[in-house]
């Protein structure tokens, strides 16, 4: 890494507004905020226990390309750093079959609000020492800490892979074959992504009528919205081409904006609480407000 | 002291709590007689403490009126499922609240196209995936105890399970849940949707050892069943081959569905109990299982049989039918039950290092044991590096209690210094609470005590757990009779 997570923490400092910025791939920085960057940099890759650790200023492509070497990946979107893509939570269109982005984030150095190192979680996949302080800072945006580096559960990179496109009602694709990558869907055409070994995938593409394409579609990117898997049939009345749903786990790549959402009042207090109890002066992050930002 | 005056010094007339209890629900719910008490005193581990009133919630609304209650009164509480844990997890701080949730047990709703259901908190997991199976779903968490234990007891315990090498644990499989937070108020935590705003309040819940409130509905993510599986079992004459070739696996590229370990002294145990024609004559077997599509499967079992050539393996068995493997799988699942063949006692314990330590954490194990004149059998999940030493031994030995708990002491600390945690499966509860500093700082337990403050301010859901005394801030920390803390 090009600075240790100490010299970070010292970076952070323990008094004042400052915020984190990596590529501004995904938020830009508040005006008239200091700013800092977390460390860059690979420290290890170990196949044989599917984990690497490294700064979560690393750019999520220097991290793939690394870990492609060693015949593994991370499930996770590309552009910009890891610890912002760990600060936004946000899956890869491959979460139906890998799983939510928040559980490969096994252990972590973040900066707290005091300017202290805190560690969270551990090095091994399995783990329930404590409390799961890993999954508190995936999606928190960094207003309740600084990912510093990170230990990341790994996955090896199948044998074969390849998108295919059909006609076929995407539910029907969804319950008939067996642990697709991803099912995307616009409204009228549907997009598979098969993994395993290629004998597997040819014959369950040829016994559903699957046509082999170059890659994923498109994906709108005016809103980004969450919608229980079972609520997207409801996109059957919306414009063909206005989206492209994530069948089996609800995230609905849009050309509109997410329609704003309320929480509840208990969310909100609890939530309140929460950030009090990390950044009570509130001063990591300013301006962000995880319940209503998108 | 007397029952009614026993917490924290805290002036709590028990009596006057159970009258308001008994007005709040059925009385025929509220329990506070010797007998209640008393059963309601442990879990599955050695600990005990003492029940102040134990009441048998069957609805979300009744959970919320005895949390009120107990908010009202600062009486501390606790969710138990089936009392399965073996960590002391569900031992009631001295004159809490036990809230039974065994009679909230319904399947409420299963959508096997989204897979995904929602249950209420006493469902047995197994019970669970064996409703379903018709649908071609299943429940992927599977502890050892799955016949027994409670959902709401896995989403408190972050279970763990054989399967969850390639499927993760109990905190990926669950979309959300309403919970009674320990102010009594009700909120849904994740949900159905992907992406709920905010932070995970679900990931941190999960796992949080029931100090955070109580989980009354849940949501849990549903697998599709494979079309094919192969069940294999490989046996080693040294355990460090077969320990070695678990680390060749994973290089490779492959993630078995499970591998599981038995060394010697197990295999014996197991095999007198079930006749399986396990290699008793050998150090080690493992139990490895591959799932999936026909092609993808025989390309693992002929690459997994290769390394283990390398790793010069004995006998190679693949159970031929399901019969076969249930049988394979009885012999791993049933060892806790086997030991009774060879000591009257066992203490089991629960951590995990990196997989290419096994071998040297198993040699440690081994002399450690061997250094208190005790006897070991290992079974475990040797695909994800969670080791679980089943030390046995007769409880009427004189002095014995303090040789298993040194030796566990030892054994724990052997594997967090070869990079490993406290616990995979198990929790902290009591049982390792004091042992939370060989792994955290100060500094990360008070970050960890922050989160629970944040969800209980008034620190009265399960108090004494999980965080040592430095971290918890005014907590009582006193460990009942049994710990080895």
């Amino acid at each position: 890494m090009d600075l240790t997570v100490d010299d970070f923490a010292a970076n952070v400092g323990s008094t004042g507004p400052v915020a984190v910025v990596g590529l501004g791939t995904r938020a830009m920085p508040p005006a008239d905020v200091r700013l800092v960057s977390a460390p860059i940099g690979v420290d290890w890759i170990q196949p044989a226990e599917m984990t690497i650790q490294c700064g979560a200023g690393t750019p999520v492509a220097d991290v793939a390309e690394a870990l492609a070497e060693n015949g593994q990946q991370i499930p996770f979107p590309p552009g910009g750093t890891i610890g912002g893509a760990l600060a936004a939570g946000q899956s890869s269109i491959r979460r139906l079959a890998y799983g939510a982005m928040r559980d490969a984030l096994l252990q972590t150095h973040y900066v707290g609000s005091t300017g202290k190192v805190v560690k969270a979680g551990g090095p091994t996949v399995k783990n329930v020492s404590g409390f799961d302080l890993c999954r508190l800072m995936v999606g928190s945006r960094g207003t309740l800490g600084f990912l510093g580096d990170v230990i990341l559960r790994t996955r090896p990179i199948s044998a074969y892979e390849q998108w295919f496109t059909s006609d076929r009602d995407p539910w029907e694709l969804l319950t008939g074959l067996f642990r697709p990558t991803s099912v995307l869907w616009d409204g009228a055409a549907t997009w598979v992504l098969l993994e395993g070994h290629e004998g597997d995938v040819t014959e369950m593409a040829e016994a559903f009528g699957l046509r082999p394409v170059d890659q994923a579609p498109e994906l709108p990117s005016g809103g980004r919205w969450s919608m229980a898997p079972s609520e997207l049939e409801s996109l059957r009345v919306a414009p063909p081409g206005s989206f492209v749903a994530e069948i089996g786990v609800g995230v609905v790549h849009h050309t509109r904006a997410r329609p704003s959402r309320q929480a509840d009042s208990v969310q909100a207090q609890l939530h309140g609480r929460i950030k009090a109890e990390f950044d009570p002066t509130g001063r990591l992050n300013p301006g962000v407000d995880v319940l209503t930002v998108r | 002291m007397p029952l009614d005056q026993i917490y924290e010094g805290h002036d709590v007339d028990l009596v006057r709590v159970a009258a308001r209890l008994r007005n709040a629900i059925r009385s025929d719910q509220v329990r506070d007689g010797a007998t209640e008490t008393h059963v309601y005193r442990r879990d599955a581990s050695t600990m005990t403490n003492k029940a102040g009133i134990v009441c048998f919630a069957e609805s979300t609304a009744d959970v919320q009126a005895i949390v009120e209650i107990a908010a009202e009164f600062g009486v501390p509480f606790l969710a138990r499922g089936s009392g399965t844990g073996l960590a002391g997890g569900a031992v009631p701080p001295a004159g809490a609240i036990v809230i039974s949730t065994t009679k909230m047990n319904k399947i409420i709703s299963v959508d096997p196209v989204s897979r995904m259901a929602w249950v209420e908190p006493g469902v047995l997991n197994l019970d669970l995936s064996n409703q379903i199976a018709h649908l071609g779903v299943h429940f992927a968490p599977d502890p050892s105890s799955q016949q027994t234990c409670s959902i709401g007891g896995n989403v408190a315990n972050n279970s763990g399970g054989p399967h969850c090498l390639a499927d993760g644990v109990t905190n990926a499989h669950i979309h959300g849940m309403e919970v009674v937070l320990p102010d009594g108020s009700v909120t849904i935590l994740g949900g159905e949707e992907p992406e709920p705003d905010g932070f995970d309040v679900r990931g941190v819940f999960v796992g949080s050892e029931g100090m955070f409130g109580v989980a009354t509905k849940i949501c849990v993510r549903l697998m599709q069943n494979p079309p094919e599986v192969a069940t294999m079992l490989m046996d080693f004459a040294s355990v460090a081959d077969g320990a070695d070739l678990v680390s060749d696996i994973i290089a490779a590229g492959i993630v078995p569905a499970a591998v599981e370990m038995m060394d010697q002294l197990c295999l014996i145990a197991v095999e007198a109990f079930i006749h399986a024609g396990l290699p008793v004559d050998q150090a080690a077997a493992l139990l490895i299982e591959v799932v999936g599509s026909a092609g993808g499967v025989a390309a693992d079992v002929a690459r997994i049989s290769e390394l283990a050539t390398a790793r010069n393996v004995g006998g190679v068995r693949i159970a031929a039918d399901d019969a076969e493997r249930a049988l394979l799988w009885k012999g791993r699942k049933s060892a806790f039950g086997a030991i009774a063949n060879i000591k009257p006692d066992y203490y089991l314990h629960d951590t995990v290092v990196p997989r290419n330590k096994l071998s040297g954490v198993l040699d440690q194990i081994y002399a450690i044991v061997e250094e208190h004149d005790l006897q070991v059998l290992n079974v475990f999940h040797a695909g994800d590096g969670n080791l679980h030493p089943l030390l046995v031994f007769d409880g009427k030995e004189p002095g014995v209690y303090e040789r298993v708990h040194a030796a566990g002491r030892a054994i724990v600390k052997a594997s967090v210094d070869a990079g490993g945690v406290l616990s995979g499966e198990h929790g902290i509860g009591l049982e390792k609470r004091d042992l939370m500093p060989l792994m955290f700082s100060e500094t990360d337990l008070a970050a960890q005590a922050d989160l629970r403050r944040a969800f209980d301010p008034q620190t009265l859901s399960n108090p004494d757990k999980v965080l040592p005394s430095a971290a918890t801030c005014g907590e009582v920390n006193r460990a009942p009779e049994g710990a080895w803390i």
